[in-house]
């Protein structure tokens, strides 16, 4: 480095750091005066920040700023904004019964709308996006209901879901039949399950079968295995599946029984949500 | 002013002992506050270590890197609030070291993931994430369901993890690989597990490996499962709001 004396450049006429190497000397352009300009604007701009708005840590917190803001204050106000416009309707939907929601038009379609967006939210994951089930998760778009598919039970099966933590959820148990018929046994009721309503008996094992669930389901699930919703025991004469009406899976799940889990979403979800979700469930073609 | 600073420039002792001193006090400056700020200290009730279980699938969370596309973190902010429920405190990760609150979104947030799903869905979705999400473009973890849990240094874990100022007592750490096999244990007396760490942990069954002999992704779904479960919100209330609203 050598010593510092103000030298202009001749080409260009801007003046130089002073500074030398080899020969080679490094021009000293001023920042662009715009540029400055703005550069000073956002000083005072960021000092006019740090008495509007909380901004410098303190020994006990922070500067509050003059209007007192917080993130908290700021979420209460977007709260209340959305109340307020969605607040006729909702306290409407609050005081209606779901007989009155399906009475008017306009409420119904505010209730469906709002349940299909916690539906997509919370209930899709299992159920499909358009509540078409898959293996073990059951579609809501027909007409089987493990647990009754009127409104009231659809609503009461969300808030309390089925062998979840609720105290009150459905609590359907199948016991495993591997430990109480034999292998044979099973294979001969997968084989009646399967296809129940035969009118001729169609073979010897359909007809063993036949006698194996007389005497070990029909308890739960009827006589002609129409099913019982107090139990929450699936009908088996039609040919909708949870798991899979082809004899393997028929054989696995009279072996080692099922119990899917549905949670409940009485906590999770405000009652009204629930409400909503309920009409939205409801109409997407098998409610009752 | 400037001749003084030169001074302080060639002198390396100087130089070491002011910056040591500048950083100092920006840390300081930053560190200090949240030490002392009602959101950051507030005590909330429920909030609870996890259980030798959930801490080892902890671990895994962190050894596959959830964090890098998961976050843990609900702004208070109406549309986070809206879709995944009250915004986080900070007092719900206050026994995690480190933190996993991560920063990017690539998928949902899961700090109220706890409860949302069954154990099946959970196992279901780690194996292969499109089997129940078609959209996701999470990788799969089926290798988690077949490998075992490591239990042989839980309860190291359980120490260090007291040293830095985890609640976990003499008891938690002598029962740590006890504990972890009961709470896979649906028919076992929870008695025990109950008394260390709450009521709300219910021993059951995980979904993969035999009951009893958890695997890692056993250990993951039961982390999962009580994420953002701690706290009730029904019965919280949130005291530095009333402390700190400003007067209008």
């Amino acid at each position: 480095m050598t010593e510092h004396h103000e030298e202009v450049d001749d080409a260009t006429g801007t003046k130089t750091t002073g500074h030398e190497w080899d020969g080679l000397k490094e021009l000293d352009t001023p920042a662009p005066r715009w540029w400055l300009i703005v550069w000073m604007v956002t000083i005072v701009f960021a000092i006019g920040y740090w008495v509007v708005y909380p901004a410098w840590p303190t020994i006990s917190g922070h500067t509050g700023g003059l209007f007192g803001w917080t993130q908290y204050e700021k979420l209460k106000v977007d709260q209340a904004q959305i109340a307020t416009r969605q607040g006729e309707y909702r306290r409407k939907f609050h005081a209606s019964s779901f007989e009155q929601v399906a009475g008017d038009p306009q409420l119904f379609e505010f209730a469906r709308a709002g349940g299909s967006v916690v539906f997509k939210e919370n209930c899709a994951a299992c159920h499909g996006a358009g509540g078409e089930g898959r293996k073990g998760y059951p579609n809501l778009n027909d007409d089987d209901w493990l647990f009754g598919g009127d409104i009231h039970q659809i609503y009461h099966t969300i808030e309390v879901g089925s062998r979840s933590t609720h105290a009150d959820t459905h609590m359907a148990m199948m016991p495993a039949f591997g430990a109480i018929l034999k292998r044979q046994e099973i294979d001969d009721l997968a084989t009646y399950v399967g296809s129940m309503n035969a009118t001729q008996p169609p073979s010897v094992a359909w007809v063993n079968g036949q006698v194996l669930f007389q005497a070990n389901c029909v308890s739960c699930h009827g006589a002609t295995g129409e099913g019982n919703r107090e139990l929450g025991a699936p009908r088996l004469n039609d040919a909708i599946w949870l798991y899979g009406g082809d004899h393997e899976t028929l054989v696995e799940t009279i072996t080692r029984a099922r119990a899917g889990v549905m949670p409940t979403w009485q906590h999770r979800l405000a009652p009204d949500d629930q409400r909503m979700v309920a009409v939205y469930v409801h109409s997407l073609g098998g409610g009752e | 002013m400037l001749e003084s600073h030169k001074k302080l420039e060639r002198n390396s002792i100087w130089l070491l002992i002011f910056t040591v001193v500048a950083v100092s006090i920006g840390g300081l400056v930053e560190i200090v506050p949240l030490f002392r700020m009602e959101t950051t200290i507030e005590p909330v009730k429920g909030v609870r270590p996890l259980t030798p279980l959930e801490l080892a699938g902890q671990d895994i969370y962190i050894r596959e890197g959830c964090n890098t596309c998961h976050s843990q973190q609900i702004r208070p902010l109406r549309d986070e609030i809206q879709r995944y429920g009250h915004y986080s405190l900070a007092a719900e990760s206050m026994y995690d070291h480190p933190f996993v609150w991560g920063s990017e979104r690539t998928g949902p947030d899961l700090a109220r993931v706890g409860g949302k799903y069954s154990n099946m869905w959970h196992l279901e979705h780690l194996k292969n994430p499109r089997s129940v999400v078609p959209e996701s473009i999470m990788p799969n973890y089926s290798l988690l369901a077949t490998r075992p849990v490591r239990t042989w240094d839980i309860a190291d874990k359980m120490k260090a993890l007291a040293a830095v100022g985890v609640p976990y007592t003499k008891a938690h750490i002598a029962n740590a690989a006890i504990d972890m096999q009961i709470q896979t244990l649906p028919d076992e007396d929870p008695t025990g597990l109950q008394e260390r760490y709450g009521p709300k942990v219910v021993p059951q069954d995980y979904g993969s490996g035999d009951l009893g002999s958890p695997t890692e992704a056993d250990a993951l779904i039961a982390y999962l499962q009580q994420l953002g479960t701690q706290v009730d919100f029904t019965t919280y209330d949130p005291d530095y709001e009333l402390k700190k609203a400003p007067a209008k």
